[in-house]
């Protein structure tokens, strides 16, 4: 397998092939999600890229309503509200995702620690301006 | 290298402070709120100063990219109150970027520098619909991994809010209860952009419904009010829209001056005895969730080089962009324990205007506005007039403010700023 740089394109790239991938410092073994370039914990720059099983457990999340645009283009409104929160994933760093398959109507019931797992959803892009924002790209989501 | 201890090569008094009507200003920019804010500075200095002495100009902005698709703001406030041709430039760190601006100010002229310079900030952030003002808010946001998997900002503060009550059975009535207390502070700002207090609000929308000719609901007292999601809708769960600091336009500003000079201005200087500051991580790659860990490491660096403890602040100003905010704010600074016990202290009435440690008695962000370049130096200018027994119906009178502290955050805690300061 060619080797991708440890850029945020390369995670967008694996995304699109359905993968959660993660980059482990050679140094000091930490890992990170999302992959970064330079390793927080002993800042060595020697990276390697690891898969991750996509199984996490939801630790923070909210319920909206009113959300930037990438996501009311998607459809989502105050009649129509979306989940999003912060999963740590088995291997053990977090990252933040929509999370499907929750129960948006009645966020109370909606709990810490529900078990979830990797899923991908297609959305536009952030940007302000219309001819950017519509290019559609992968992004990781988690389904309870 | 470990840091050492930090001191300020030179000492740095506040010797003005003023700030615009905060509100809704649609006949106004950015620069000419600034403008305003400075008239309104140039007349709480008591002795008066020389126009020409200023020697440089430190403006926080946040967005006006996008809320006004304007950049360069320090040159075009230093432009509008006839400033040019001194250095300006503008600092950007989200909602602490005044208070970035104001220690920016301050360090220059703790290094010899400058003798005299004004701080402050203004925003102008009423201009866009509330789905781009949304986004634009949002930008302060990691983009790629917050903003655009869905986050906003009441959003971020709302799963710190679900982190807060899993870990201590915080509850909602527990964050209303903070809201309803700075509005009660907020009422007596005539600078607020809300200045009502929840009680009125209440009443002015029981006769708004009276008047539609529709069934005029019934509420016992306020929290009932506000459990009525008819009326306080969910903006991001569990943040409602009392939960949220309003959208403001505004601007505030600071003249500092060396310490050596300050008393040719005035009397009644108010000195920069503590300044810390510190980044801190994305949300998902914290150690914690119920607290901002910038937060306590700049109010470390600040307690440190002032040499006091969260005990001697007799008041604060903290940065409660939603209800949150003022809880975490209130443990990371010292002042209560983290968990129930910060949860229920403006509940017990520990936080009032006349309780054990008066918090945001100019209303707060939630009460007075949020114009979020301007913020940390509007906290400054309610400070300045504390300490300074010029806060009129809202003035702290229960104990005498010699030592004060404001406390700002950018974003959801990325950046964090915190300051001390004293009336000698």
């Amino acid at each position: 397998m060619k080797e991708l740089p440890f850029t945020i394109a390369s995670f967008d790239t694996y995304l699109t092939e359905r993968k959660v991938m993660a980059s482990r410092c050679t140094s000091c073994g930490a890992l990170w999600l999302p992959p970064r370039p330079i390793c927080l914990t002993c800042k060595a720059d020697q990276m390697e890229w690891e898969e991750l099983t996509g199984k996490g457990t939801l630790v923070a999340f909210t319920v909206i309503g009113v959300g930037p645009m990438p996501m009311i283009d998607a459809g989502y409104g105050r009649d129509n509200p979306y989940c999003v929160g912060i999963v740590q994933v088995e291997e053990g760093p977090r990252i933040g995702a929509q999370i499907l398959g929750v129960d948006v109507a009645h966020p109370e019931n909606i709990k810490i620690g529900t078990k979830v797992t990797a899923d991908f959803v297609e959305r536009g892009s952030w940007h302000f301006v219309e001819e950017v924002a519509k290019a559609k790209k992968a992004y990781l989501a988690f389904r309870a | 290298m470990a840091q050492g201890k930090r001191r300020l090569g030179r000492g740095v008094a506040i010797v003005g402070a003023g700030m615009s009507a905060f509100g809704t200003r649609p006949d106004i920019t950015n620069r000419e709120l600034f403008a305003e804010a400075f008239t309104d500075m140039k007349d709480s200095v008591d002795k008066g100063f020389e126009h020409q002495d200023i020697e440089a100009l430190y403006v926080g902005n946040c967005g006006a990219e996008m809320w006004e698709s304007q950049s360069v703001m320090g040159n075009l406030c230093a432009d509008i109150i006839g400033l040019t041709p001194r250095p300006a430039r503008k600092i950007e760190d989200a909602c602490a970027s005044s208070s970035v601006a104001v220690r920016d100010g301050l360090i220059a002229i703790a290094s010899g520098l400058y003798d005299m310079v004004l701080v402050g900030g203004t925003e102008k952030m009423t201009s866009l619909p509330i789905n781009w003002t949304t986004m634009a808010l949002a930008c302060g946001s990691d983009t790629t991994f917050e903003g655009s998997v869905g986050f906003t900002f009441p959003g971020l503060y709302a799963a710190m809010a679900t982190a807060h009550m899993e870990a201590y059975g915080t509850t909602h009535d527990d964050l209303l209860r903070v809201a309803i207390k700075n509005h009660s502070n907020g009422a007596l700002n005539p600078k607020a952009h809300f200045p009502m207090t929840i009680k009125q609000v209440m009443e002015m929308r029981a006769a708004k419904a009276e008047e539609k000719g529709g069934p005029v609901p019934t509420w016992s007292d306020e929290m009932e009010f506000l459990n009525d999601p008819r009326f306080n809708p969910v903006i991001a769960w569990p943040n409602t829209l009392f939960d949220c600091c309003p959208i403001t336009d505004g601007a505030a500003c600071l003249l500092l001056v060396a310490e050596e000079i300050a008393r040719e201005f005035t009397d009644v200087p108010i000195y920069i005895i503590g300044t810390g500051q510190a980044s801190g991580h994305n949300l998902h790659d914290r150690d914690t969730l119920t607290s901002i860990p910038a937060a306590k490491l700049a109010a470390e660096q600040a307690y440190e080089m002032a040499g006091v403890d969260p005990g001697d602040i007799k008041m604060a100003e903290v940065h409660d962009c939603f209800t949150i905010a003022e809880v975490m704010a209130i443990a990371d600074l010292g002042f209560f324990k983290e968990g129930k016990e910060a949860a229920v202290a403006a509940g017990e009435g520990k936080t009032a205007r006349d309780g054990q440690k008066p918090i945001n008695v100019s209303g707060g962000l939630k009460c007075k506005g949020h114009p979020v370049g301007a913020t940390g130096a509007a906290q400054m200018v309610e400070i300045f007039q504390q300490m300074r027994g010029e806060a009129g119906e809202r003035q702290v009178t229960a104990t005498d403010i010699d030592i004060a502290l404001n406390h700002n955050i950018g974003a959801h805690g990325t950046t964090a700023v915190v300051q001390i300061y004293e009336r000698r």
